[in-house]
């Protein structure tokens, strides 16, 4: 039983972490001045990237940070970049066409080069992460909206956590498996990827990360890879070395369909079909009424050919949302409901 | 979490140790060390979240959902989003922060800008936000939403989310076939459904906007960090129309424009029938600016444009083959007029469900509407009007203001100006009830003040000024009622040439009458004072436009008249007399 003045402790504390969060941001406004000059400088460096796109959710466009005045630009590895016409706009309006530079498989960064000259552009430096806590800006193209000579949008936030990125992206994980700025800021939009997180002295402090969900409990992460970390692989790509395949690691997630008590037959081929063995007396599988020989057919909509795409539809339910099969029984499909997704299983 | 242990105890033991811990958090956190500006500034925003909550409305629909709203005038009237008041129809409720429920009556609308207007009864003393500049607004000042997101305010205190303006001047395409934001604000200070409608304040509590989208994603009817507001300078140009009770329109240049490959904002098509193409507006012509501001982008003249109501008249600069042109261009309507109340009719539908299952077209009648007591004598329905009682209310307001102001005025009596024109020629204008006149060196004209006046624009070249001036006569004599068919119209620039991208447009009121087959629109400044007539004898002609500039004691000193692209003449008064109406009516020369 809680007491009381437990209660009221526990209010005291976070009234003087409010109180804290609140000094915070009035010291910077009342002494280091509004970011608004901060904003305007450090903008001029963050650029639009357009390329391909467009279709089925993939948008054409992200965000890039200019880090040499010749124009060299560190933005996201990603779809946008599989155009033969890929197109940067400067904060002042100014449109270029980039040339790929080279990709870092790794850490999922490309570099893009403009035909510029003493073009405004961020120190990338091996600087010691930022604490958490500190107060942060992410400056980037979200949702496209800025266009031509108008401004990319600012959002301000805090850092949260600096962990290492366990995420993936639909059913595989991310390559890049080291320590990421996890964010107090909603920086999961798309068009953002590859914009600025600067403090609020204007210093990069890291290039925002792509769209990608928690690999333990997918929900959409707000982070950005730090500046030593982009620093490195500007370096690597600029000097050749990145172009290494992708990792071994990058193998598809999945979730084991036994922690829901749906047990399958043995996997023996590449594509074992998903019939059902027997359900574990007492499971979900049995309380949904789940029959032996019953074929799965689909898990949460989406249709699911073989053992191993069973587990990989199961990996892209999060964790307790409500997971739906249906299987072909006697000719008949048959929807039975296995109720919500338990914690991650071991693959 | 270094309290959670100790208070397994008895809570005599946990009070002491409770004590304890705040004390050495106090310890650790003295307020002596934090800078007195500091505090300043923790109180200065307290008491601005303190005022602009007590501002806050919070609107509920019944069943239909509800959302929020923002006073903005002590005697009530609150603006909200469109999308808002749609399904709660005429009257709604609305709570305070007092923890107390008003009524409220719909009085006007802006369907494309998604603004509505309502007022609250039962009070007088109504607490409510300023206006701010918007224009003044940057990227990364401080700002705070305060609403009603999710319906929360059950005890009717607003949530704040505070955040930072993370753009300005953003263009939002159209949501369906109207819901344009134009020029808006784009903020990360949470903006959840019900959020709609409610205010956006700056540091120092006063309105820089009031919210009504957000960018939706995958995460669903929730905050993504991206929220949109419409500025208080947009909401500042169709807030006399929405006084009016009008169902307003947005505005259309006649002309749509495109990038070309130099990266200059041109001309891509335009219609002859507008009045851009009269003015001399052509395809290919580079646009420089609109109503002050630069263009720059397609986006800045959608964006632009999008914050001017229909009618309005304002400076367009362009340039063609190296040179830079400057011209006065009447903005049409987004909407033909029976347009907008359609869409209106048919978004209404839509959010009513799907038609009945009998297949037969959904009755286009509105529900009957069933006012409260309180709100009995506040609307009359008419069409083209949201609500027609509110625009009576400020027709009668404005005739008010000039019959005050216009003590100078003999009425049964023949008014002469004489004077000298700009060449210093001599010039009289001569109006009584029965006759106009005018005797200017190039000859005398006359009309017939008693029958219409639709047929005769004299003198020629004025495109009517004699007629303008008889009816500016018997709109100070008589008041609009015995004008003609007159309401109210809207606000306009005093002065549109003067349009300039600094600061907020200076305003006046605007009288509409439809008299002796003519229409006219009169300006009318605080004082009451008539500064402005346009006259058109036609439909589709260009008006006469007149400017009174009147002296200290009332009367016009000056008259400024142009027609078309020309100016007709600029006549400066040396005497005013008020003369007899004699049987032979004054000014006949024998």
């Amino acid at each position: 039983m809680t007491s009381p003045v437990g209660t009221s402790c526990t209010r005291a504390v976070v009234g003087r972490a409010l109180a804290a969060i609140a000094l915070a941001w009035s010291t910077a406004a009342a002494v280091a001045g509004q970011p608004v000059e901060t904003i305007a400088a450090a903008a001029r460096k963050v650029v639009k990237v357009y390329g391909a796109g467009g279709v089925r959710g993939l948008e054409a466009y992200q965000s890039g940070v200019l880090v040499a005045p010749e124009g060299h630009v560190v933005t996201v590895m990603s779809t946008v970049l599989d155009a033969d016409d890929i197109a940067v706009v400067l904060d002042d309006g100014r449109r270029f066409r980039a040339t790929l530079k080279g990709i870092d498989p790794h850490r999922e960064l490309a570099v893009l080069a403009l035909d510029g000259e003493e073009l405004p552009a961020f120190v990338l430096d091996d600087a010691a992460p930022l604490g958490v806590g500190s107060r942060i800006l992410a400056l980037s193209n979200l949702f496209g909206v800025a266009v031509g000579d108008e401004r990319v949008s600012a959002q301000h936030g805090v850092i949260a956590a600096f962990v290492p990125l366990a995420a993936r992206r639909g059913a595989y994980e991310a390559p890049f498996r080291g320590d990421v700025y996890i964010l107090d800021c909603t920086t999961n939009n798309p068009g953002s990827p590859g914009g600025a997180l600067v403090d609020w002295q204007g210093r990069l402090v890291g290039v925002l990360g792509k769209e990608l969900r928690s690999a333990a409990s997918g929900v959409w992460l707000n982070y950005a890879l730090p500046s030593a970390e982009v620093a490195r692989s500007y370096r690597e790509i600029l000097s050749g070395q990145a172009i290494a395949p992708p990792s071994a690691d990058a193998r598809p997630m999945a979730f084991d369909p036994l922690a829901l008590g749906v047990v399958l037959v043995p996997d023996l081929l590449d594509k074992t079909p998903p019939f059902v063995e027997s359900a574990r007396p007492g499971s979900a599988a049995a309380q949904a009424g789940l029959e032996p020989d019953d074929l799965l057919v689909a898990v949460n909509g989406r249709a699911v050919a073989s053992r191993a795409a069973v587990r990989q539809a199961l990996a892209l339910v999060a964790e307790g949302d409500p997971v739906r099969v249906a299987v072909v029984r006697k000719g008949v499909i048959v929807e039975c409901d296995l109720g919500p997704r338990p914690a991650g299983a071991a693959p | 979490m270094t309290c959670a242990q100790p208070f397994i105890s008895s809570s005599r033991m946990s009070i002491g140790l409770g004590a304890l811990v705040v004390g050495m958090l106090q310890a650790a956190l003295p307020a002596a060390e934090v800078p007195a500006p500091v505090l300043a500034a923790e109180r200065e925003r307290i008491a601005a979240i303190e005022r602009a909550s007590q501002t806050a409305v919070a609107i509920f629909a019944g069943e239909a959902g509800g959302g929020s709203g923002v006073l903005i005038r002590s005697d009530g009237y609150a603006l909200t989003n469109f999308h808002v008041v749609q399904p709660a129809g005429i009257a709604m409720k609305c709570g305070l922060s007092d923890g107390r429920m008003y009524d409220a009556v719909l009085v006007g609308l802006d369907p494309t800008g998604d603004v509505a207007l309502v007022k609250l009864v039962g009070r007088d003393d109504f607490p409510f936000a300023e206006l701010a500049d918007s224009d003044l607004v940057e990227v990364g000042d401080f700002c705070f939403a305060a609403g009603n997101p999710f319906l929360l305010a059950t005890d009717l205190e607003p949530s704040i989310s505070a955040g930072i303006v993370s753009g300005v001047h953003r263009y939002q395409f159209p949501a369906g076939t109207i819901l344009e934001y134009s020029d808006c604000l784009q903020v990360d200070a949470a903006i959840n459904p019900g959020n709609s409608g409610g205010g956006l304040f700056d540091a120092a509590g006063r309105l820089i906007g009031v919210n009504g989208r957000a960018s939706f994603e995958k995460r669903g009817r929730v905050n993504v960090g991206v929220g949109y507001a419409i500025s208080a300078n947009q909401l500042r140009n169709f807030l006399g129309f929405l006084k009016g009770g009008r169902l307003v329109d947005h505005a259309t240049l006649g002309a749509t424009v495109a990038t070309d490959e130099d990266g200059r904002v041109v001309v891509s098509d335009i219609l002859e029938s507008s009045d851009a193409y009269r003015r001399g507006l052509r395809y290919d012509d580079e646009i420089v600016s609109l109503a002050g501001r630069p263009v720059r982008t397609v986006n800045a003249l959608k964006n632009i444009l999008g914050t001017l109501p229909a009618g309005w008249r304002v400076p367009v600069v362009f340039r063609r083959a190296g040179r830079r042109m400057e011209i006065l261009v009447r903005l049409e309507g987004l909407h033909r007029p029976t347009e907008l109340a359609r869409l209106v009719a048919a978004e209404e539908a839509e959010k009513q469900g799907p038609p009945s299952p009998g297949g037969g077209p959904r009755s286009a009648a509105p529900p009957p509407v069933v006012l409260p007591d309180s709100l009995k004598d506040l609307y009359e329905a008419r069409n083209g009007f949201t609500n027609h009682r509110f625009n009576l209310l400020e027709r009668d307001r404005v005739a008010a203001g000039i019959a005050a102001a216009s003590t100078w005025a003999t009425p049964a009596a023949a008014w002469v100006m004489s004077g000298r024109l700009e060449t210093g020629a001599p010039f009289r204008i001569v109006l009584s009830d029965t006759r106009g006149l005018i005797d200017l060196p190039t000859g005398t004209t006359d009309v017939d003040a008693t029958g219409e006046l639709d047929a005769d624009p004299s003198p020629p070249g004025s495109g009517g000024l004699l007629a303008a001036l008889l009816l500016w006569r018997r709109l100070v004599i008589a008041g609009p009622e015995k004008l003609g068919r007159t309401s109210y119209w809207g606000t306009q620039p005093r002065d549109p040439a003067a349009l300039d991208a600094a600061g907020a447009a200076d305003l006046v009121d605007v009288l509409e009458t439809a008299a002796a087959a003519v229409e006219a629109r009169f300006a009318v400044a605080d004082d009451g004072g008539v500064i402005g007539i346009e006259l058109w004898p036609a439909p589709d002609a260009d008006p006469c436009d007149v400017r009174l500039e009147p002296r200290p004691a009332g009367q016009p000193g000056v008259i400024e008249v142009r027609h078309g692209d020309a100016l007709f003449g600029r006549f400066f008064i040396e005497e005013f007399r008020f003369e007899p109406m004699a049987r032979k009516p004054a000014g006949e020369t024998s």
